[in-house]
């Protein structure tokens, strides 16, 4: 008899997974809150053990990093839009279970368009109308900036969604492969234009237009732009007729063809969109901050884009939390790795980011599981 | 509960191995010869308390070239008694805008002057430049301050093909010696060379390199990669690897900054000659000699021209009388008999005048004598020469700018340019 008991209870599972009902915003927010509390006394106790510098110091200089003066500030609200605009970027394509990770090349086509632009039409503009550009000049040279950088962003957007709806391509594939073609096109521009000994075209030969700043401030003009693009998105997504076919869309194909919805018109538009603006965050980047073309402009930020848009359920409004707490991270591990007297390098901040995305995307599964265990049995010795 | 104790035994007997064997692989350093060309001190003088100065690194101490920098920068720290907060490192700073906010940071906490390490980092320092007009801006490697006409802008180099052409002769005995043995004959002595970027300071440093090579072995010819990149470790050793494997190089050399090259040679079994220090670590039976720039007599320099109030040199380029170029003690491993000699004979004549790197009858462009060069020392982004540097004899590098601009390519070293797999 008590043979048969113990027999049973090996055969139940040790824990059983169970999908939750949605969860209830304090209490998934309370998850994430002792799940960053968590991370961050992981890292506490590395960073002593291994280095055995005080967690506080680290902890007080990530922060410091990230925002300790005006500059730095500036430059974490840049990186952050950056990241933004690209997450809202993909984020359309992934609601519709498009699986994009071109989002890279798709950037890099834009910055690519822009830098070409800025060399050779700013330079035939600078030859004939004078050098600086009058107003006049500059302005158009960076309506056709834009114009060109959407265009060939969507472009690198729409010409997988093509192959996807027309005969069946996998558009992970064919869209990962989009990224090489931008890179090494970039590449070969990079080569024509610079000789030299740098891996990039730099500023002081893409001298025509640049960004404008305004009040004084650098960056200032990306940073708007890219939240009134949030905004747009936002709306779009929620909103719009549009909208509602990329969710229908996601949910079932075959649901969306038998309410009329026309599946390969919305799969090409809505990688248009996604495409656009990526290419649109190629220009911010190039045209409006760093006025250099360089195959690494996009930064792999592309791929942590797809992290963002999913984190934030591809929520515009809560990417604009989730990218500025990476790029907080990034910034502050950063200046952990060459702040005076703690003698680190990049290396451990990278495993403090790890540590920390470890939890946050971790923590997720248990929002949106359930773990039961099996119940302790009791065994019967006699 | 025993077998609790065994896993614990075994766990702490494993971790005891592991501290030994890893304490082990330090202290065997003693194949090594003294250096030829020491870093030596600097000299010591008094620097205010609330002086500080800022150093931009595009690496961080994983890359041999920053680690230089930062080697530079920690001894004229110690020597001069600086404290932690009176040197502010910024390690992986991206040639882009972010060294411009680097530059922009380290204003903001007071530094007085801020260098930059890597050639792409000129065009944001000097957008920094202009826009702190109080602060020194420093950059090695740059080609662009004698024309840009700013007060507060700096260049710096070093005549480091004269410290390439001293490590060249070594590579040259070490393929006399394989010649003397049989393992090759005198026409398959062909180097391998792997390159960053196809341009002057590269070329200059691979071309100075040959040159040494082949003033003791007359057969020899040099094979170049590029891998299009200052830091790629996976590139570097397919390129070293591709060289050996490929176009039958036998020894070879690289101007680019991680131990990948030096690491595909020592598993090749293939003697490799280092740059920006001793990369002994990565290859005791391979790595021959290092040539590098000892950055600490400019970091002095300047230091001291900032405290007394002076001007900086718009352009300085350090030589082996200032200390700049140093050479690594040889590896009695890999090395040739009478290396260290002839080596040291090269060195007297350096310093006495009479010998001179690219001396022209030393070597042909196209198959002729070199008779007069214009080239591109005016950075203005035309890439067209425009200063005649070939006078005397010989081509005179780093004398009308910091920065090298020997750009040729000589007779005997062939280019493999289209490496954008």
């Amino acid at each position: 008899m008590a043979d048969t008991t113990k027999k049973k209870a090996d055969k139940e599972p040790l824990f059983v997974v169970s999908k939750r009902a949605e969860m209830k915003f304090g209490k998934s927010l309370l998850v994430r809150v002792i799940a960053i509390a968590a991370a961050l006394l992981v890292c506490g106790v590395l960073t002593l053990i291994l280095t055995k510098n005080n967690p506080l110091t680290i902890f007080r200089t990530i922060v410091n990093g990230a925002v300790g003066n005006e500059t730095r500030i500036l430059e974490t609200a840049y990186q952050t839009s950056i990241l933004l605009i690209i997450s809202v970027a993909v984020t359309p394509a992934f609601k519709m279970k498009f699986w994009n990770i071109g989002a890279e090349g798709q950037v890099i086509a834009g910055g690519l368009s822009t830098a070409v632009m800025m060399y050779y039409v700013g330079g035939t503009f600078a030859e004939s109308f004078g050098n600086p550009l009058p107003a006049w000049a500059h302005t158009l040279l960076i309506l056709i900036m834009t114009l060109t950088a959407l265009l060939s962003g969507a472009l690198w957007g729409v010409i997988p969604a093509l192959f996807k709806s027309k005969w069946k391509t996998n558009e992970t594939l064919f869209t990962l492969m989009m990224n090489y073609v931008a890179i090494q096109i970039t590449e070969a521009v990079r080569v024509t234009i610079n000789k030299g000994g740098s891996g990039k075209v730099d500023s002081s030969i893409l001298v025509h237009g640049w960004f404008p700043k305004l009040f004084g401030k650098e960056y200032l003009l990306d940073i708007i732009i890219v939240l009134i693009i949030t905004a747009i998105i936002y709306v779009y997504l929620k909103y719009s007729k549009h909208g509602y076919e990329i969710s229908v869309v996601g949910e079932s194909e075959n649901t969306a063809r038998y309410v009329g919805i026309n599946v390969q018109k919305v799969i090409i538009r809505t990688m248009a969109l996604s495409g656009a603006i990526c290419g649109l965050a190629g220009l911010l980047i190039v045209g409006g901050a760093s006025h250099s073309l360089d195959k690494n402009m996009a930064g792999g930020r592309g791929f942590t884009a797809i992290m963002v848009s999913w984190l934030s359920k591809f929520n515009p409004v809560v990417m604009i939390f989730s990218s500025l707490f990476l790029v907080f991270l990034q910034r502050g591990a950063k200046e952990v790795a060459s702040a005076p007297g703690i003698g680190l390098n990049e290396s451990f901040s990278e495993i403090l980011t790890g540590i920390l995305l470890f939890f946050i995307i971790g923590c997720e599964f248990f929002i949106n599981y359930k773990v039961t265990f099996r119940k302790h049995t009791k065994e019967v010795t006699a | 509960m025993f077998k609790k104790i065994l896993v614990a035994l075994l766990t702490a007997v494993m971790v005891c191995g592991l501290l030994a064997s890893c304490g082990g692989v330090t202290t065997q350093n003693n194949a090594m010869t003294a250096d030829l060309l020491p870093r030596n001190e600097v000299e010591k003088f008094t620097v205010k308390d609330d002086f500080k100065i800022g150093v931009i690194c595009l690496h961080d101490e994983n890359s041999t070239y920053d680690l230089n920098f930062i080697n530079g920068i920690n001894s004229v720290k110690k020597t001069l008694g600086l404290k932690d907060e009176q040197v502010l490192i910024k390690t992986g700073i991206d040639e882009g805008p972010v060294c411009k906010t680097t530059a922009d940071d380290l204003v903001s906490q007071g530094c007085k002057i801020v260098f930059a390490d890597s050639f792409g980092h000129e065009a944001y320092m000097i957008e920094a430049a202009k826009a702190h007009p109080e602060v020194e801006f420093c950059h090695a490697t740059g080609t662009k301050a004698h024309t840009e006409g700013l007060s507060n802008y700096h260049n710096a180099f070093a005549s480091i093909y004269e410290g390439r052409y001293l490590a060249g002769i070594a590579a040259g005995l070490k393929l006399n010696e394989m010649i003397a043995d049989g393992k090759i004959t005198a026409d398959k002595a062909v180097i391998g060379y792997v390159g960053a970027f196809p341009y002057a300071e590269v070329k200059s440093g691979l071309t100075s390199f040959f040159l040494g090579a082949r003033s003791v072995c007359p057969t020899a010819t040099m094979k170049v990669r590029y891998t299009g990149s200052w830091y790629d470790q996976a590139k570097e050793q397919e390129s070293a690897n591709a060289l050996i494997n490929n176009d039958k190089c036998v020894l070879i050399s690289q101007h680019a900054d991680s131990l990948g090259a030096p690491t595909a040679c020592e598993m090749a079994k293939v003697p490799n000659i280092s740059y920006n220090g001793s990369t002994y670590d990565a290859g005791p039976n391979t790595f021959i000699i290092s040539s590098a720039i000892n950055w600490a007599p400019y970091f002095a320099y300047i230091i001291k021209q900032v405290t007394d109030g002076k001007a900086i040199d718009t352009d300085w380029t350090g030589t082996i009388k200032t200390g700049s170029v140093v050479l690594t003690g040889i590896n009695t491993n890999a090395a040739a008999k009478g290396t260290e000699e002839a080596i040291k004979k090269a060195i007297d004549d350096f310093k006495a005048g009479t010998l001179h790197v690219f001396d022209t009858s030393k070597f042909t462009v196209e198959g002729k004598k070199l008779e007069s060069y214009l080239a591109d020392v005016d950075d203005d982004g035309t890439f067209t020469g425009e200063t005649e540097v070939v006078k005397d004899g010989y081509f005179h590098e780093s004398e009308y700018r910091s920065a090298p601009y020997f750009d040729l390519t000589i007779d005997g070293i062939e280019h493999f340019l289209d490496e954008s797999k």
